[in-house]
């Protein structure tokens, strides 16, 4: 069958999928619309999580990002999987036992104040939005790049069948369309990942494969990778470039951040009890760590691929790199999505792909007459072309578009309902109408979860210019406002509203001050960025990628000082933490 | 429960914690950037093993230590009396 058409076949039948499993499971009450009434399984769960934290980028940017950075790239792999170790040890099972809907509710009964509870809101509104629309891009452009269709279109399709399963299937709906998007997105990764590797090195396993030996040399993948790239100019594939400060930063905002993100910690308020929120972490993180240990090793793999097959003859010999006529058929066909392009800067008919921003590198080029690097290539396209690198057939090409799709959808649902969440049971029911009925307070979170898709939509649609520092911002807000305090509430009992009000406000603007210092976010107006973006200006060396940690430590700074020198919280506050340090009784 | 079992169930339960963070710590921020250049020098199953802590051994120990933490937390839970009823 015609690839297009398969396409369509297989992305078709996993909305209908997805559609038919969320009318199986649709909400009936608050309790299914918010936490699936307590009653998912652990392992459910930790599907349903992986579905959740993976999103497009995870799936489609994150190898090819670690291909080009190489040892730098482990900050993402590291950050975004040992959060989990956080999220199992420090919150999960006591916001499982405290046993109600929302974050900004635990926020909101912990420090006793509806003030509280109003900047939880607004932290998680902030993290959430700013996150969704990242994934309402991801979904226009996987549909638009594999059903070649225009961006708007694809991403009107994708809030549609979005909107009938969030809004119709509350969480309930959700978790189990994640489920399924979750064996989806797996086997589509894991699938071309292992031919590759048996193309390569002749082991299936990817994890292995990254360390064996490349078939008939005697080289190491690695080792093979190291030379290849450092003759052109790179720097070498396994050691960085980033300054152990910043990279030891990076790497805990983004796993504390994971940690504080609103949209995961709720899957937690799913399970039954609390050892299944524990063990439900562990699963979770398993599920996670098959494509975060299999992303690095498609890295490595593609890097070696792109390197080899353009550059199969001696590095500097007139005839050593491949001619741009005989460029393979996936080069082609990637080339019409302008995600790969060729310009013959020193017209010898050849691709010559190196590092022409290294200075030592410079006089070596101009010895071998090269006048420029002449291929960019995207990140996206070492997931995405694999399947054709690795000659598989077209049915697989068609999984991978369904496998990034589940991917970017999965995420934008599970961040969509938290969204609802807070404004129908936070501000609705928790501030402005308490005494709505249960089913007035459904429909309204209905109406929300509709509301923030057109939202989330728009912002896919025309994105402001801040969506590309998503990843600096929703982690460094998230680590640096939410997951003190609510670490704080559960450990220390002495913890009162005003200490962790003062302090979820510093963590928030001291980190959104400095992203809009260096990165520029909503003040453009005003003329912002103000510094320059460079290792010389930043605080302690440190990155706005990794300045979460800071506002984080002056989040904990600010509200256990303020705590003790304000009366401490009543008594039945401290009841309350007692009560949920336990998970019986 | 007393609050003396209680304050002891807690103090076990922060033991745990304290014990998971050490090794949580150690396999990615020491082993995985601290000492990477020096852990480089070694060489395991054709990687550099400070970068393939970085890269793979750091994930697989936070899955193991997860698993390790809900079993040890179960146990505590037992010992103390205050794990939950199935149902």
């Amino acid at each position: 069958m015609e690839l297009k058409a398969l396409t369509y076949l297989v992305v078709g039948a996993t909305f209908a999928l997805y559609i038919g499993i969320a009318f199986w499971s649709r909400a009936l009450n608050t309790g299914d619309f918010y936490i699936a009434s307590k009653g998912v399984s652990p392992v459910a769960n930790g599907m349903a999580t992986a579905a959740d934290w993976m999103s497009a980028a995870s799936f489609i940017s994150m190898a090819g990002l670690i291909a080009f950075l190489g040892y730098d790239g482990s900050v993402y792999l590291m950050g975004w999987t040992g959060g989990y170790v956080l999220l199992a040890l420090f919150l999960a099972p006591y916001l499982r036992k405290f046993g109600k809907f929302t974050v900004p509710e635990f926020i909101g009964e912990r420090y006793y104040s509806k003030t509280a509870r109003i900047v939880a809101v607004i932290c998680l509104i902030f993290v959430s939005f700013t996150y969704v629309a990242g994934q309402m891009r991801g979904v226009g452009i996987v549909f638009s790049r594999f059903l070649e269709v225009e961006v708007t279109v694809g991403l009107l399709v994708g809030m549609g069948v979005v909107f009938v399963y969030a809004v119709l299937g509350g969480m309930k709906g959700i978790t189990y369309t994640q489920v399924a998007q979750y064996c989806v997105l797996i086997f589509a990764y894991t699938v071309p990942a292992v031919f590759i590797a048996i193309a390569i090195t002749g082991n299936p396993v990817p994890q292995i494969a990254f360390g064996s030996e490349i078939t008939g040399t005697g080289d190491s993948l690695l080792g093979k990778v190291d030379d290849i790239v450092t003759t052109l100019g790179f720097n070498e594939y396994t050691s960085g470039t980033k300054s152990k400060t910043d990279v030891f930063c990076i790497t805990l905002a983004l796993m504390v951040g994971t940690a504080g993100l609103p949209h995961v910690i709720v899957r937690f308020f799913t399970v039954p009890k609390v050892r299944d929120a524990r063990l439900s972490a562990g699963y979770a993180l398993l599920f996670i760590a098959i494509l975060y240990t299999t992303a690095p090793a498609v890295g490595a793999m593609a890097r070696y691929n792109l390197a080899n097959t353009i550059l199969p003859g001696e590095v500097g010999a007139g005839t050593g790199n491949l001619l741009y006529e005989d460029r393979p058929g996936w080069m082609k066909n990637w080339e019409r999505t302008g995600l790969i392009s060729f310009v013959d800067r020193n017209g010898d008919g050849r691709i010559q792909y190196y590092n022409d921003r290294n200075p030592a590198f410079a006089d070596t080029a101009d010895r071998y007459g090269w006048r420029g690097s002449e291929l960019s290539v995207d990140n996206d396209i070492m997931v995405l072309a694999n399947p054709e690198i690795a000659g598989l057939p077209n049915w697989v090409i068609a999984l991978v578009a369904a496998g990034g799709i589940a991917a970017a959808l999965s995420t934008a649902a599970g961040l969509l309902l938290v969204i609802s969440a807070a404004v129908s049971h936070d501000l609705v029911k928790g501030i402005f109408v308490p005494g709505i009925s249960e089913k007035a307070e459904l429909l309204t979170g209905r109406i929300a979860a509709a509301f923030a898709i057109l939202v989330a939509g728009y912002l896919g649609f025309d994105p402001p210019g801040w969506v590309a520092q998503v990843v600096a911002f929703a982690f460094g807000l998230a680590a640096a406002s939410l997951f003190p305090v609510i670490l704080l509430g559960i450990f220390f009992k002495r913890i009162n509203k005003q200490g962790a009000i003062a302090g979820m406000l510093t963590g928030l603007l001291f980190t959104y001050g400095y992203i809009e210092y260096f990165k520029g976010l909503f003040l453009k107006w005003a003329g912002s960025p103000w510094g320059e973006d460079v290792a010389t200006e930043w605080l302690f060396g440190i990155s706005p990628e990794g300045i979460g940690v800071v506002g984080m430590l002056l989040n904990f700074v600010v509200a256990i000082g303020v705590s003790y020198a304000t009366a401490p919280p009543p008594e039945r506050i401290q009841e309350l933490v007692e009560h949920i340090r336990v998970p019986r009784g | 429960m007393t609050p003396a079992n209680r304050s002891a169930y807690w103090r076990a339960n922060l033991k745990v914690l304290a014990a998971c963070m050490i090794v949580w710590f150690l396999c990615s921020y020491v082993f995985g950037i601290l000492l990477v250049e020096q852990l480089n020098g070694i060489t395991v199953g054709g990687f550099k093993l400070g970068f393939w802590f970085a890269q793979q051994g750091s994930i697989y120990v936070f899955v193991v230590l997860i698993f390790v933490y809900a079993w040890l937390m179960n146990r505590i839970d037992q010992k103390y009396d205050v794990h939950e009823q199935d149902r």
